[in-house]
């Protein structure tokens, strides 16, 4: 009893910091509807100024004031990337922010390698609260005891503020409706400067409060961002009450699950998140999300066409060219272009859901990386011909979609998201834990194709053949009656409801076809790498899609591989230089800010501009 | 229109590489591939290991009179990124061979990708066993003393005392997992009766460090094997002190006297605990390690880490392979590399074994003490894998016929 | 005459809120009916119990004598129920005439089909649509241009594209011009005649009530008090009691939608 209680304890420790980094997140997401992916940047960039500050502030005044300075620090640093990343992009496309803040993310990383260093910073420890006590007979570090009597103050703090201030009155107002603010004569560009600020500052408090039970280093934003994206979801988006609630379940469990069932560290979250989501979708304490409350932002989707005699020509033409292209490149431009190839299928795959259906989807990589599994598992146990291999990508990844969308398409928005990344990371912990089958990180190697296209021009024109060809059948099912469904049900579900389509039923249908498609690509890439890690299914793998797909245009059909496309040669190009995350950021957020409709939605908004036309009429 | 901008961005791309690659063969050149960024803390030591050995090497002449050179280039921890950046090395810098890589997947997937289009890669750091082993093809070799080796010289020594029961606790990947694996069959073998009474593994540099000391603590073993490094290993440290998980028991870690791991510590370094890493501060005057550790803090202004030696044993080990070869052929640097040695590097001769392209450093192994408030190895060893390795029919058995 | 639709005690409440309390009414085949009553009266919440976006707390409804009741609004709709919205909800990213073309595929059952090019689908048969309420020659216009009440009327060919046998309109002419009201009912009139179909409709106008609707309800805090022909309804002391005592009067009220 007494071991049970002191589990207890080290939970409700681990839970106050979360807590504090939670709210930050929840509150934002609740009044802008940003989803902040440099959450956890800031959370970082409160260790590293903490510790500095530590270093020159001593005694209790300095620890404690420092933790106190280092909120205000990263809640000013905060509002400077609110104001200059996320102010122009409000009216851009549902989560077109998220791109921008993986921008943040990138930039921030640089910058704080090239300010604190490489090297791990260990944590000061708090004045006067170094060893334990013991409860019960058991140990209990003295500074787990002040996290757990601090919460409640903080809970209380930020109850107060929420409940009873008139910032909190305008807080609650807009996290129930944005528009109404703007009615009460508020200037919503300061409030969601300020609620930026405010949640900022909370990740800083959080991670300048944790110094003591750790340290300061450079992956802790990755590491933090999953948890408290976790907790924010089951308490549900925006709520505070939840976001404590699910801190302390998350911490408490996270204790038991390490006494009891040491090896589930890696998923035990996300199995609670998953539990959580299909029996409430909408977290504990969240509420039904209105639909279109956040869909659909700036001007609606123009209507599409097929491409006339003239872009059928010079897709012809170009297609000929790509096909001659071995003749005159080298090697290393062939193997770029399969690999540009692959991604852009993938990142099509997630268009094709998310651009056409709405659908948001943060573990596509879930299909990308078990069609590539599938095939590797079958040559590497069973030796199995590639040719017949291959086939089982697509087919593997389209059964896995299959499952996952079974659970997952019941939800809307963000919690679709965040139950696609649940499901995504369950895949991921199988090929990194059931070592007996996947060999975990050390991956399947030696996959490499059949003879006849083991050479790098074979591969090309497989490659050309294949991905383009996948590639050309989405756009023509998007273009299909499929694809004016899924369409409509993203539009308008109620209507396409009252015109006989079953909405949900379409939209499963369209993520198994993604999820083929998805594994498709899978196939091609794991016969030309030779192997495959579960690196292909981590989160970072469904971003990546993700942010081309942002990044090329949403709302056009080519965005998906016009944005893999560019990512891939920025990438390759900016990868050469030191400090590249710091450019690649800056890049991100650059077309972010320049062309909030993705690169092909500006070009074609100002292809219609120059041509003098409205974007009214549709081009017959 | 899609295909129209792929096609112009692949054409630009064709274009904005182009002047990279100057083919002009004025030096040799090595492919190094890493992971800069996100573990730079570990790469960068490494690098400036490299940067000095090229420094020597070139001032001495280079290699068959050509100035030898690496081209650095940073995989983002991905093993496809670290693919694709191989085969630019390969067929657009000109890189005669392949070398780096910290984490081991990613030198397991260049180690195939050598295999399949017939590179030579000499995984640098990589620890996994199953690089020169399991997975082991004749286009590897590998440098640093593997898992399996630092394992067992801690069992050696965990087997010498009283302990029966051990709790171990590992990063959950590959690494740790394997660590664990090797600490226990080694340990068994010497000494039949142990027990295993705990096994955690917390997520990698994801360490909910006060559960773990707690769930250790209530299996009470007698003694405690540990694999966790980085940030893992300074919560782990800082809980365990704190509650007393140390006290009266042995540990046994892996790498945790490495300067890399050892020195953001400070002053709670784990005094007592048994460990393999890299006492360059012990070193005598006069010796070979003492003249790398002087030479190395001249060129860098820093304190060596164990990243610093294998960098420059790496490009050592190189250097002496191409003179050995004559030549820079792949089928020339392989034969070359079977069997190499090279004598009065920092550690005595380095050679490269036949039967599994392993090379024969060796580790330190010590105990941790406090030193001006700094975790120092003290009572250390240098050992060579002799007598660690499994035996020639073992290995034979788990490497795939070459 | 025989009835295509009958409703018998439907009701519907909300944590103890009753929005409609035991609603019985019929619609004869090609009849034009209204339903008319005050803001939060429960239109809009009988519409949707009878198209399946709501199910209800208790009571059925036949659709020509089959048990509808609880069905969902995909299945309704099959079932040959028309339906257009107090707010409209069409395709904001395709033209007017592939939200046309886009009800006929479903009507053709042709969703899930991947081959054929969507755009050329039964397009000059919706057309005809378009021609019957006259938005034929704004076809290719993107629906996010369209006037509000041009979207109305094209929301009213969306919903005969399936041939209904019942058409519920809620709120048709809410946010149009006077003269553009009578005009859509007269649309909707004729539609009655020549096809066959029958309509029940809210509206808050009376003018158009008056002149086109067969028979009128009057719902009242979620019960109907009043059902019969336009003069019965008028004469009605009860309605007039709601509209004229209440001030609400056969005004004008709501012109925001």
């Amino acid at each position: 009893m007494a071991f049970f209680f002191a589990q207890l304890l080290t939970g409700l420790a681990n839970a106050s910091s979360l807590f504090l980094v939670a709210s930050g997140l929840s509150l934002i997401f609740g009044v802008t509807r940003i989803v902040n992916f440099a959450h956890g940047s800031f959370y970082m960039l409160g260790a590293f100024i903490g510790v500095t500050l530590m270093e020159v502030l001593p005694g209790h005044f300095g620890f404690w004031g420092s933790i106190l300075l280092t909120g205000l620090a990263v809640g000013l640093i905060g509002a400077i990337v609110e104001i200059v990343v996320l102010r122009p992009i409000y009216r851009a496309p549902e989560l077109f922010q998220l791109v921008a803040t993986f921008g943040v993310i990138l930039v921030i990383q640089d910058l704080t390698l090239m300010i604190w260093g490489a090297e791990d910073r260990l944590g000061p420890r708090a004045p006067g609260l170094r060893g334990i006590w013991r409860i019960f007979g058991e140990p209990v570090p003295k500074y787990d005891i002040v996290l757990i009597a601090m919460t409640p103050f903080i809970l209380f703090g930020l109850w107060y503020l929420i409940t009873r201030t008139r910032l909190g009155v305008l807080v609650r107002a807009a996290t129930q409706d944005r528009e109404m603010v703007g009615a009460l004569g508020v200037n919503q560009a300061w409030l969601f400067t300020g609620v930026f600020a405010l949640g900022s500052a909370l990740a800083g408090w959080g991670g300048a409060l944790q110094l003591p039970k750790g340290g300061a280093d450079l992956l802790m934003d990755f590491n933090i961002i999953g948890t408290i994206f976790v907790i924010v979801v089951i308490g549900g988006m925006g709520s505070l009450p939840g976001a404590f609630i699910a801190a302390v379940l998350i911490s408490v469990l996270n204790v038991l699950g390490v006494t009891y069932l040491p090896s589930s560290t890696l998923v035990l979250m996300f199995v609670v998140m998953a539990v959580v989501l299909i029996i409430r979708p909408y977290g504990l304490l969240g509420r039904e999300e209105v639909a279109g409350e956040h869909g659909q932002v700036g001007a609606p989707e123009t209507p599409i066409r097929p491409y006339g005699r003239l872009g059928q020509a010079v897709i012809a033409g170009l297609l000929v060219l790509m096909a001659l292209l071995p003749l005159v490149a080298d090697q290393f431009l062939l193997i770029l272009t399969i690999d540009m190839i692959v991604f852009a299928l993938f990142a099509a795959s997630l268009h094709f859901i998310l651009g056409t259906g709405g659908l948001v989807s943060f573990g596509h990589a879930a299909f990308f990386g078990g069609g590539a599994y599938a095939a590797a598992l079958l040559v590497y146990h069973f030796d199995t011909p590639m040719e017949i291999a291959f086939l089982f990508a697509p087919l593997a990844a389209g059964l896995l979609a299959l499952g996952i969308g079974w659970f997952c398409i019941r939800l809307t928005g963000v919690y679709f998201a965040m139950l696609t990344l649940a499901f995504s990371q369950l895949v991921w912990s199988l090929a990194y834990q059931w070592r007996a089958v996947t060999r975990g990180d050390d991956g399947l190697i030696s996959i490499w194709p059949t003879d006849w296209l083991s050479g790098t021009v074979p591969y090309y024109y497989f490659t050309l053949i294949l991905g383009v060809g996948g590639i050309l059948f989405l756009r023509h099912v998007i273009h299909a009656p499929f694809g004016y469904a899924l369409r409509a049900g993203r539009d308008s579900p109620r209507q396409a409801e009252a015109m006989g389509i079953d909405v949900k039923r379409i939209q499963f249908a369209a993520f198994a076809l993604a999820g083929v498609m998805a594994g498709l690509a899978g196939g091609m890439f794991v016969f030309s790498k030779g192997s495959v890690f579960p690196t292909e299914l981590e989160i970072a793998a469904s971003f990546d899609a993700l942010i081309v797909v942002f990044l090329g245009g949403v709302k056009t059909l080519a965005g998906g591989v016009v944005g893999a496309g560019f990512m891939t040669v920025v990438e390759d190009w900016l990868t050469r230089l030191e400090y590249w995350r710091l450019l690649l950021g800056l890049v991100i957020i650059a077309v972010v800010i320049i062309a909030p409709e993705g690169i092909v939605g500006s070009i074609r908004s100002a292809w219609a501009r120059y041509r003098g036309t409205g974007d009214e009429e549709v081009a017959k | 229109m899609t295909l129209t901008r792929r096609m112009i961005l692949a054409a630009a791309s064709a274009l904005a590489i182009a002047p990279v690659a100057a083919s002009a063969q004025d030096t040799i050149k090595v492919g190094e591939i890493n992971h800069y960024k996100r573990m730079a803390a570990f790469a960068e030591p490494y690098r400036k290991g490299i940067e000095l050995a090229l420094e020597e090497i070139n001032a001495d002449g280079g290699v068959l009179d050509t100035e030898l050179e690496f081209v650095f280039r940073d995989d983002q921890g991905d093993p496809a990124e670290a693919i694709r950046i191989a085969e630019e090395l390969m067929t657009r810098e000109g890189a005669v061979m392949l070398t780096g890589s910290i984490l081991s997947n990613v030198g397991l997937a260049l180690s195939s990708f050598a295999a399949e289009k017939d590179y030579l890669y000499l995984a640098a750091e990589p620890l996994a066993d199953s690089l020169v082993w399991g997975s082991g093809n004749p286009n590897t070799f590998r440098l640093r003393a593997s898992t399996w080796i630092q394992a067992a010289m801690l069992a050696e020594e965990a087997a010498k005392t009283d302990a029966v029961k051990y709790a171990t606790i590992a990063p959950n990947y590959a690494y740790g997992q394997d660590a664990v694996a090797a600490f226990k069959e080694n340990l068994t073998r010497l000494k039949p009766d142990v027990e295993f009474v705990a096994e955690q593994w917390p997520a990698l540099f994801n360490i909910d460090a006060g559960a773990e000391v707690q769930a250790i603590e209530r299996s009470k073993p007698d003694a405690i094997f540990n694999v966790t490094f980085g940030t893992d290993l300074a919560r782990l440290v800082r809980e365990g002190g704190d509650r007393g998980l140390f006290d009266g028991r042995d540990v046994y870690g892996l790498l945790t006297g490495e300067p890399e791991y050892l020195d953001p510590l400070g002053d709670e370094a784990p005094e007592g605990w048994f460990v393999t890493g890299y006492p360059w501060y012990g070193f005598e005057d006069g010796t070979p390690e003492k003249a790398f550790v002087d030479a190395y803090m001249d060129y860098s202004g820093e304190t060596p880490k164990i990243g610093s030696l294998v960098g420059y044993l790496t490009a050592y080990s190189i250097a002496a392979a191409i003179e050995e070869a004559g030549s820079t052929e792949t089928e020339a640097l392989i034969e070359a590399f079977e069997g190499l040695e090279i004598p009065d590097t920092p550690i005595g001769t380095l050679s490269y074994r036949e039967i599994d392209n392993q090379s024969t450093m060796g580790a330190y192994v010590g105990t941790l003490a406090l030193e001006d408030g700094a975790g120092v190895m003290v009572d250390w060893e240098y050992k060579t894998p002799d007598g660690y390795m499994p035996s020639d029919e073992e290995i034979m058995e788990m490497r795939p016929a070459d | 005459m025989s009835e295509i639709l009958r409703v018998e005690n439907l009701k519907k409440s909300y944590d103890g809120f009753v929005a409609v309390n035991g609603v019985s009414f019929g619609v004869a085949k090609g009849e034009l009916k209204a339903l008319i009553g005050p803001n939060g009266a429960g239109k809009s919440t009988c519409f949707n119990m009878l198209t399946g976006q709501h199910r209800p707390t208790e009571g059925e409804v036949f659709l020509d004598g089959e048990n509808i009741t609880g069905r969902k609004t995909r299945d309704v709709w099959r079932k040959g129920v028309g339906r257009t919205f107090q707010i409209t909800g069409t395709y904001q990213s395709m033209t007017v005439i592939e939200n046309v073309q886009m009800a006929l595929m479903s009507h053709h059952r042709k969703l899930f089909s991947m081959m054929p090019r969507a755009w050329k689908l039964y397009r000059d048969e919706a057309f005809e649509f378009l021609d019957t309420v006259a938005m034929a020659d704004q076809a290719d216009r993107p629906c996010s241009v369209l006037a509000y009440g041009d979207l109305k009327r094209l929301e009213l060919a969306i919903a005969l594209t399936h041939r209904p046998r019942l058409l519920l309109m809620d709120e048709p002419t809410a946010g149009m011009a006077p003269s553009a009201r009578i005009e859509l009912m007269q649309l909707v009139a004729d539609i009655v005649k020549d096809q066959g179909v029958s309509v029940l409709f809210t509206e808050h106008d009376m003018d158009v009530v008056f002149a086109h609707a067969h028979h009128i309800m009057v719902l009242n805090r979620g019960e109907l008090i009043a059902d019969g022909s336009v003069t019965e309804v008028r004469n009605n002391p009860q309605v007039q009691e709601v509209y004229l005592g209440g001030g609400t009067l056969f005004k004008e009220e709501d012109a925001h939608a």
